[in-house]
């Protein structure tokens, strides 16, 4: 047990239960101190509030009485997935690049231009002469490729011209939501048949192009979930696959610990920069593809006033996923999780969804100094070994010294949980 | 013209003041990130602050009395109360970046997310839709000065200066535009300025040189904090019209590249927000722009797509950061936590 919580790994993921634990109290308290102030809430719609914060997801609305009803809700959780993919591979995004040294605040722009290159490539290509399956092929591998072409741009400015590539993300997403607003304007994809809604485009079950359920549907009934989710986790596999198992994956993760040092070592560092974007990019189109591909969703196309949340959350989910590609598939489902249990605040009380981005954010804010918290953790440790160790004699120094590198195997280690125990 | 350079302006100042909001953190050492945020949060103080105002009845009855000057004098309250809020809300920033070394880059991206949530999420409470709105009018009925104010007749003739300075302007704009000297000229003539810019440069020499590095970053984050809340107040005020929603279409972004391409420099950051505000302002209103007042509206017989004026300021800045940044100088040691075990 003791090696065990010696991991740098284990470490991680305390960290990250820690901020999430952190994060979830603080919308709590936001929720009970605005419930307090305003006194058009009540106390009780406060306490139904964190309530549903805490167990949104499985909520089932309200019972005839009017209170809270809880249990098992197959739609919710099929939902929770459906949400949760374009995070998975927004999360991968900045996973991705930041593994090469890279912070990719592009994931926005990225995300648009892959729904972008989905929509167009997916309703306008008749179905009734192209297959609808090769039609699907088709708009997912545009979306890829226009996510990628999206990132390799800042890429290309960081690794030929040395502009910041925060900054030049930046303007690319702006740069993305301008144009895509302007394609569409100029496009005949403008839901005009749906007279409910104005400023939408048409969905792609329109033209009969949707992801398959993939039996999903029978599991979550009354859900939007599809095979979507399923790909997501492949790529989070092979984005696994890729940076740890790989010679490439090696080489991009050498230039993200030292640019200069991988150069002088044979490796070429601003080609790596602008694959390494360039996947990012990929990535982080698809999660728009796999999100509008579903058929049952709808695109607001004049997007040039904002950028898409997805982008910026997928900056959160491979921050308390450690920029682990396997680990970001969790985060981006408890990203996905939060969500649900915004809407349902939405809808059953007087607070709203936005309370979910205040506890994302506090979570990231905690993420920026996870390092200080895996050393407070690691500290106490060290402190409790400490106490421990003027009983152990001469040997004692060595552990604490080799200890932070989480080898814990050292021989003395036994004798001191023993000690602890008896303590 | 006087119209198209009372819209720049309009655009420029808030970029140009929160260009100097990020030279004051990132010359102290810490890259500050979370200027759209603060701003979002300013703006959102700002228009919580007037209504404050409003429903205490002070706007009404300084109108009544004709008393301009009273609304004026509220309007620099709202900065202030901008500028104190935007302060403690960087505050957040400055413990995490400064106390708890933490990574700068992530730190305030938690507060661009931070941000807008928490804003929308009260704005949702209190106004019940996703737009906080005055209580009643709108920036233009409270706070901006037009040509009877001053005394002139409303069909007077004021030429081409008194048009475009004194007429249908707002007092913010003087207003940052004399603080943003005042500041440039701390940063550089005064002790304070010099021992900042050391932090930024090098820390480690100016410790030993006895200057608190700890509390210079704080003082140069908290500074940012500042002038960021105001600029989003300000952005309020002028350029939405005082509303808040969650967002100031990109401006703190916007901002960061300014100051980037203005090379952290403020004089070269006027020069930078005078051309982004330019195309901003284009953008906005190319379609009923008479440049030399003779009833033709060139630019929008040009015929291009409203987008394409749109997307102009984004590719500009790109290209000018293109060609500037192999003489780019960012402060050295910016966005590296200092610690005073390294020599």
């Amino acid at each position: 047990m003791k090696g065990f919580l010696k991991k740098d790994g284990t470490r991680s993921v305390l960290a990250s239960l820690l901020s999430i634990v952190i994060g979830l109290l603080a919308g709590s308290v936001i929720i009970l101190i605005v419930g307090l102030i305003d006194n058009r809430i009540s106390l009780n719609s406060a306490w139904e509030g964190i309530r549903l914060v805490l167990f949104g997801v499985f909520s089932t609305g309200r019972n005839a009485a009017g209170a809270l009803t809880f249990g098992f809700n197959p739609a919710n959780f099929g939902n929770m997935l459906f949400r949760a993919t374009p995070l998975i591979m927004t999360g991968l995004s900045v996973a991705v690049a930041y593994k090469t040294g890279l912070f990719n605040i592009g994931a926005a722009g990225q995300y648009l231009a892959g729904v972008c290159a989905t929509l167009f490539i997916a309703l306008s290509i008749p179905s009734s002469v192209v297959p609808a399956w090769i039609i699907w092929i088709l708009a997912f591998l545009g979306g890829m490729l226009a996510g990628a072409v999206w990132g390799a741009i800042p890429g290309l400015l960081k690794a030929l011209l040395n502009i910041n590539e925060v900054i030049a993300c930046i303007m690319t997403n702006w740069i993305a939501a301008n144009l895509v607003t302007w394609l569409f304007d100029i496009s005949k994809l403008k839901n005009v048949t749906e007279g409910t809604k104005t400023g939408y485009i048409y969905k792609t079950t329109f033209n009969g192009v949707a992801t398959p359920k993939m039996g999903l549907d029978k599991l979550f009934p009354g859900s939007q979930v599809n095979g979507g989710i399923l790909i997501a986790i492949l790529f989070a596999v092979l984005a696994y696959i890729l940076m740890e198992k790989t010679t490439f994956g090696y080489q991009l993760k050498a230039c993200g610990a030292n640019r200069h040092a991988a150069r002088y070592a044979g490796i070429k560092d601003k080609r790596n920069i602008v694959v390494s974007m360039a996947i990012a990019g990929a990535l982080a189109g698809l999660g728009g593809t796999l999100y509008y591909l579903s058929g049952n969703t709808e695109f607001f196309w004049s997007t040039y006033q904002s950028l898409p949340g997805e982008g910026f959350n997928g900056i959160a989910v491979a921050l308390l996923a450690v920029n682990n590609p396997v680990a970001v598939i969790f985060t981006g489902i408890f990203m996905s999780l939060l969500d649900i249990a915004g809407l349902q605040l939405t809808n059953l009380t007087a607070y709203n969804e936005y309370i979910t981005g205040i506890i994302i954010a506090v979570i990231v804010y905690l993420a920026a100094f996870s390092l200080v918290i895996k050393l407070w953790l690691a500290g106490r440790k060290k402190k409790k070994e400490a106490m421990a160790a003027p009983v152990k004699g001469p040997a004692a120094p060595m552990p604490s010294i080799t200890e932070p590198k989480g080898g814990g195997e050292t021989p003395a280690e036994p004798k001191e949980e023993e000690k602890e125990a008896q303590a | 013209m006087s119209f198209l350079i009372r819209q720049t302006l309009i655009y420029a100042i808030p970029l140009m003041i929160v260009a100097l909001a990020g030279v004051f953190s990132e010359r102290s050492g810490v890259i500050n990130l979370a200027l759209e945020g603060i701003m979002i949060f300013g703006a959102f103080i700002g228009v919580t602050f007037v209504r404050i105002l409003q429903a205490a009845g002070l706007f009404q009855a300084a109108q009544q009395a004709g008393n301009w000057l009273a609304l004026q004098g509220y309007l620099l309250l709202t900065l202030l109360a901008a500028a104190v809020m935007g302060a403690i809300f960087s505050l957040l920033l400055a413990f995490a970046a400064i106390n708890l070394k933490a990574d700068q880059t992530i730190g305030g991206t938690a507060l661009n997310l931070l941000s807008p949530a928490l804003v929308l999420f009260l704005v949702r409470i209190i106004a019940k839709q996703n737009t906080l709105l005055l209580l009643s009018g709108d920036s233009a009925t409270w706070f901006m000065i037009k040509k009877t104010m001053l005394g002139f007749d409303k069909s007077a003739e004021l030429g081409f200066l008194g048009e475009t300075f004194l007429n249908k302007v707002y007092l913010t704009t003087y207003v940052c535009i004399l603080i943003f000297v005042i500041l440039s000229v701390i940063l550089y003539k005064t002790r304070f300025g010099l021992r900042l810019r050391a932090c930024g440069e090098n820390p480690q020499a100016a410790d030993s040189l006895g200057i608190n590095v700890k509390k210079m970053r704080y003082a140069g984050v908290t500074i940012s904090g500042a002038l960021a809340g105001m600029g989003g107040a300000v952005f309020a005020i002028t350029t939405a019209n005082c509303s808040s929603s969650g967002e100031v279409a990109g401006f703190g972004f916007l901002a960061l590249a300014v100051m980037i391409f203005g090379n952290w420099k403020p004089l070269n950051i006027v020069g930078g927000a005078l051309l982004f505000g330019l195309f901003k302002c284009i953008a906005a209103a190319y379609s009923t722009l008479d440049i030399n007042g003779d009833g033709v509206y060139s630019l929008a017989e040009l015929g291009l797509n409203a987008n394409f004026y749109r997307l102009l300021p984004y590719i500009i800045t790109l290209l000018v950061l293109a060609f500037t940044s192999k003489k780019s100088r960012a402060p050295k040691a910016e966005g590296i936590p200092y610690d005073k075990g390294q020599r």
